[in-house]
């Protein structure tokens, strides 16, 4: 943010050491509660597999081994092959690369990021602002914004994630914008809480004093103090959205097959676990829940801790 | 109990030597060091000390509420003669059974928000003594009585939040005293409340004390409620005892070289910058884990420390009969010199200044700021009805001259932080002209101009919230230098040094967070970020009253230096009438919403009074047992702004229409009172005439 831009343009070195230091106290912190560091190990383990994928495995996700259909682990395929029998290590570990690394556009077009990732982002920002702007103006505005998200927030979350699927077709651009819709509320509630408390402080009432623009009193003043909190939440909601990402692509409304999506591989894998041949359907599920529940770990663990500092 | 000891009674409670710690993540941390002390039947003996010097951790420790990490590591406390340390939680219920009563600061947490009042104090009797409900209803409205209480039966009926913070902390201590215990712990019972309710619940402390006969530890931080309501005293500093004795001793010829500070450290009421200096007390308590274990704990913060006081924790040593101090000079320390020394407190200001006003900075006439009440009727949701409107800030007048310094004073509620908003802008002017520099300021803030808004900046009360906690103090002070351009954009640095030098900070602070510093650094970086933008006026909100007194004299010197430095005008608003009188050259005093009486401050703490400013004076704790004060006490509560009285707004409390106008003064019920002026732009906002107010005796007769 500007304040940032400033601080490097115009403050020497001094002020980049605390800015370490502050990054070092929030590892600290992660490092002194053994819940969050169990959430971590599990979180970086799958951004490093997602990270690394093309090197980790010798098969591409879509190749398929026509004499090998529906295998269990072996020597050639460590996790085994599906039904058509692509290598389910590969297809796992790309399939966390949408989630977590790259959020594919069209055909070979891709950005950086995965696709929960930037849908939490989106998310973040649209929430964030409403939240602050009804937080801090109050009144109708507040009003208005909030029967308006309350009014989403009444449709059921499945219910509403499919209807935005259904409307906008399927595509990994298309989810983020689900994701983004269906997380937006409960963002925007968590900051406007947080900021009818900070408003009331006294700081705030200074930088009114010295004429700041609205939007520099909430983004800079009130914004940074509501950190804490607003980091937790993020990252539950990242969970809830690979959670989400999984029950779209199970439903058929998740990335277009072929791309490796672990919805979509558990709803595949499903039919063949009668037939002899659950893994398919077992290591997405698996990776899925180990993912979400280290992500809430994570942030359980940096809230007790935080919280037993305060 | 079995031989009664002189006059004075059995002793009731016996501390002895009672080290308290807590266990941190560091080891024992030790809160409170060998105290020792004795409380007789219907003596009440003051605990006083800054905050952090473990006054609260002794009455505590008394009753047993450490908390899961605080222990008694060694001493005894025998109460009635019988020793409470080392007892199992049953055997201490069966001595101290209902005998130990505590009465806390906040009212609304020693009450149950959710339990009719009356519930809660029959519950009092029935848990401990075998009595019917109905005596115990009988005997606690009978109990209300005795605490003054305004319609006792009604209120036995009510919830908490349905009276005011006076009135709860009437119901507290009558729940304390229905047991009739022994002992009363009172922990800071007056620091919650305003001014003249403070000076009526002490009155009714001192009542009971007489009546009850019951032994009471009095903890206050306040200098002048401990002068009023204790015979003995204990003067704590960081854990420790440092001098004790009688009231009266202590306050007369006080030893030690804290007490002395402390008491040099406060202003008295009536003196003011001109004639008398404050002198602060440096540093800070050290922190529980920083305390040295051999030498004087006090010895880096005295004027009159030596090497001799650091090779040995010093003892007690007599002064005279029953006072002693903790400090190896105390038999010639008032001889002593002084081995710091001491620094200059501003210069006499120029009698000139205050005869020929250079000209007007601010001026407001007949300022009003509503608000609108939202009315709960279904009507009103069609924009039917009648509208209601808190009348904040009624027709208020004033103009403040360039260089001098505005002194407001009220009760909370009055209408100070409202009328204040109103000029910064914050709060939008129902109606009246305001004028700053010339330049009509009837907009709010947003729509000034930036050269109009940097003239004018605020420093605020809580030094907890006054910073923000996100960014480095250098970065907070820069903000406003690079956004009202004070200096060019390479300059920024050195120009928040230079700031920071101002308010007596080193360069070290630049990098430092919030959370790093004390109350009184905070403050002091919260006053360099308001200077700034060198502002012709600042606006301050109740800058000291969240410090301790040693560091509230730091910044009001500190105050008074910028002022003198940079010429600068304030408004300074404080509850504290010492201090008000003391920073300022002329005064308002405000009640509900409009000004009852303004001038120069010499002429408001003299009569003529406004009825209101001679209640407000007279409900002053004074820091000296031997000072005679008028008793005029008000009754009943603050009227509410939404519906004030009519005719005169202060005819519903005022002590004096009936007995000095004709008719019972029934004229303030009907009109509108006159402003009334004597010489030097004194006015009073009164229908008693100037002569009969100025048979009204002064509030204070010093014995010095």
């Amino acid at each position: 943010m500007a304040v940032n831009e400033e601080a490097t343009a115009a403050i020497p070195v001094e002020t980049r050491t605390t800015h370490l230091r502050r990054i070092w106290e929030g590892i600290s912190i992660i490092l002194a509660s053994k819940t969050a560091v169990i959430g971590l190990v599990i979180v970086i383990f799958w951004v490093f597999v997602a990270v690394f994928a093309p090197f980790l495995t010798p098969y591409t996700p879509l190749e398929q081994d026509w004499k090998a259909p529906n295998q269990g682990p072996s020597t050639r395929h460590i996790l085994g092959t599906d039904e058509l029998g692509r290598d389910l290590w590969s297809r796992l570990i790309h399939g966390a690369r949408v989630v977590l690394v790259i959020l594919p556009l069209s055909g070979n077009l891709w950005i950086p990021g995965g696709t929960a990732l930037w849908g939490v982002f989106a998310a973040l920002i649209v929430g964030m602002t409403l939240g602050l702007v009804s937080g801090y103006y109050g009144g109708w505005i507040d009003e208005v914004v909030m029967r308006l998200l309350d009014a989403m927030m009444a449709v059921p979350i499945i219910l509403l994630y499919l209807i935005i699927m259904a409307a906008l077709g399927t595509s990994a651009v298309n989810v983020v914008i689900a994701i983004t819709i269906v997380g937006t509320p409960g963002i925007a509630r968590l900051v406007r809480s947080l900021t009818l408390d900070i408003r009331t402080r006294e700081y705030i009432r200074a930088a009114e004093t010295r004429g700041e623009n609205p939007w520099y009193i909430m983004f800079v003043e009130i914004l940074p103090n509501a950190r804490g909190p607003i980091i937790v939440d993020t990252m539950l909601r990242v969970g809830y959205a690979i959670f989400a990402m999984g029950t779209l692509g199970f439903l058929g409304l998740g990335l277009p097959p072929p791309s490796p999506d672990w919805g979509s591989m558990v709803a595949k894998g499903r039919e063949f676990i009668l037939a002899g041949s659950p893994w398919a359907a077992l290591w997405p599920s698996v990776a899925i829940a180990s993912l979400v529940v280290g992500l809430n770990l994570l942030a359980d663990g940096l809230r007790e801790e935080s919280m037993r500092y305060q | 109990m079995e031989v009664a000891e002189d006059t004075t009674g059995a002793t009731v409670l016996d501390v002895e030597n009672l080290t308290i710690a807590y266990e941190t993540r560091k080891g024992d941390v030790e809160a409170v060091r060998g105290a020792s002390f004795k409380v007789r039947e219907g003596e009440t003996i003051g605990l006083v000390g800054e905050s952090g010097c473990g006054k609260s951790t002794i009455a505590f420790g008394i009753v047993n509420f450490l908390g899961p990490n605080g222990k008694i590591v060694e001493g005894r406390i025998r109460f009635q003669g019988e020793e409470l340390v080392g007892r199992s939680e049953g055997e201490l219920k069966r001595i101290r059974g209902d005998r130990i009563a505590m009465v806390y600061q906040d009212p609304m947490q020693a009450l149950n928000p959710s339990v009719r009042l009356g519930d809660q104090l029959a519950e009092v009797l029935t848990f401990h003594q075998q009595i019917s409900n109905d005596d115990a209803w009988q005997r606690s409205i009978q109990m209300l009585k005795r605490v003054n209480m305004p319609d006792p039966e009604e209120v036995m009926y009510r919830y908490p939040h349905q009276i005011s913070g006076g009135q709860q902390q009437r119901v507290v201590i009558a729940m304390a005293m229905l047991n009739n215990p022994s002992l009363l712990i009172m922990d800071e019972p007056t620091t919650a409340l305003d001014v003249t309710v403070e000076a009526a619940v002490l009155d009714l402390i001192e009542e009971l004390k007489r009546d009850f006969k019951a032994a009471s530890v009095f903890i206050t931080h306040n200098l002048g409620v401990v002068a009023r309501v204790s015979d003995q005293l204990c003067v704590m500093y960081a854990g420790q005892m440092v001098e004790k004795g009688a009231v009266t001793d202590i306050f007369r010829s006080p030893h030690h070289p804290y007490t002395m500070g402390l008491l040099a450290s406060v202003p008295r009421l009536g003196e003011s910058k001109a004639d008398s200096a404050l002198h602060p007390i440096r540093g800070r308590v050290p922190p529980p884990a920083e305390r040295p274990m051999n030498e004087c704990i006090f010895a880096p913060r005295c004027d009159y420390a030596t090497e001799e006081c650091r090779k040995a924790a010093p003892d007690f040593i007599e002064v005279s009969p029953g006072h002693v101090a903790r400090c190896i000079y105390t038999r010639e320390i008032e001889s002593r010199p002084r081995t710091t020394k001491k620094r200059r407190i501003g210069k006499d200001p120029e009698p000139a200044r205050s005869e020929s006003p250079e000209g007007e900075l601010l001026s407001f006439e007949d300022l009003k700021i509503y608000y609108p009440q939202e009315s709960q009727s279904v009507v009103s949701l069609f924009g039917l009805g009648e509208k209601k409107f808190v009348k904040a800030v009624d027709d208020v007048s004033v103009r403040l001259s360039k260089g001098r310094t505005l002194g407001v004073v009220g009760e909370s509620g009055c209408g100070k932080s409202t009328l204040v908003k109103g000029i910064i802008g914050l709060e939008p002017v129902t109606s009246g002209d305001m004028e700053f520099l010339g330049i009509d300021i009837d907009r709010p803030v947003s729509e000034r101009e930036v050269k109009l808004i940097k003239e004018m900046q605020m420093v605020f009360q809580n030094p907890d919230s006054t910073l923000n906690p996100s960014y480095s103090v250098g970065k907070q002070i820069a903000r406003p230098i690079r956004r009202f351009k004070t200096v060019p954009k390479h300059q920024v640095r050195d120009e928040v040094i230079r700031l920071l030098k101002a308010v007596r900070l080193d360069e070290i602070y630049y990098d430092r967070l919030p959370r790093q510093l004390s109350g009184g650094e905070k403050q002091r970086v919260g006053i360099a970020r308001a200077l700034a933008s060198r502002p012709d006026l600042i606006i301050c909100d109740e800058p000291v009253s969240a410090l301790d007194v040693s560091v509230q004299a730091a910044v009001i010197n500190l105050l008074l230096e910028i002022q003198e430095l940079y010429g600068s005008s304030m408004i300074f608003i404080a509850h504290d009438l010492s201090v008000v009188r003391f920073f300022s050259d002329d005064i308002a005093v405000m009640y509900l919403g409009q000004i009852v009486e303004i001038g120069p401050a010499e002429a408001i703490y003299s009569p003529p009074y406004h009825p209101y400013t001679e209640a407000l004076l007279s409900a002053v704790p004074i820091p000296d047992p031997d000072a005679e004060q008028k008793q005029v006490r008000l009754g009943g509560n603050v009227p509410s702004a939404l519906n004030p009285p009519s005719g005169c707004r202060f005819h519903t409390r005022c002590p004096r229409r009936k007995e000095m106008l004709p008719d019972d003064g029934e004229i303030c019920e009907r009109e509108v009172p006159p402003w009334r002026s004597t010489e030097h732009g004194h006015r009073i906002f009164c229908h008693i005439p100037l002569e009969k107010l100025e048979t009204l005796e002064p509030v204070v007769h010093s014995s010095g």
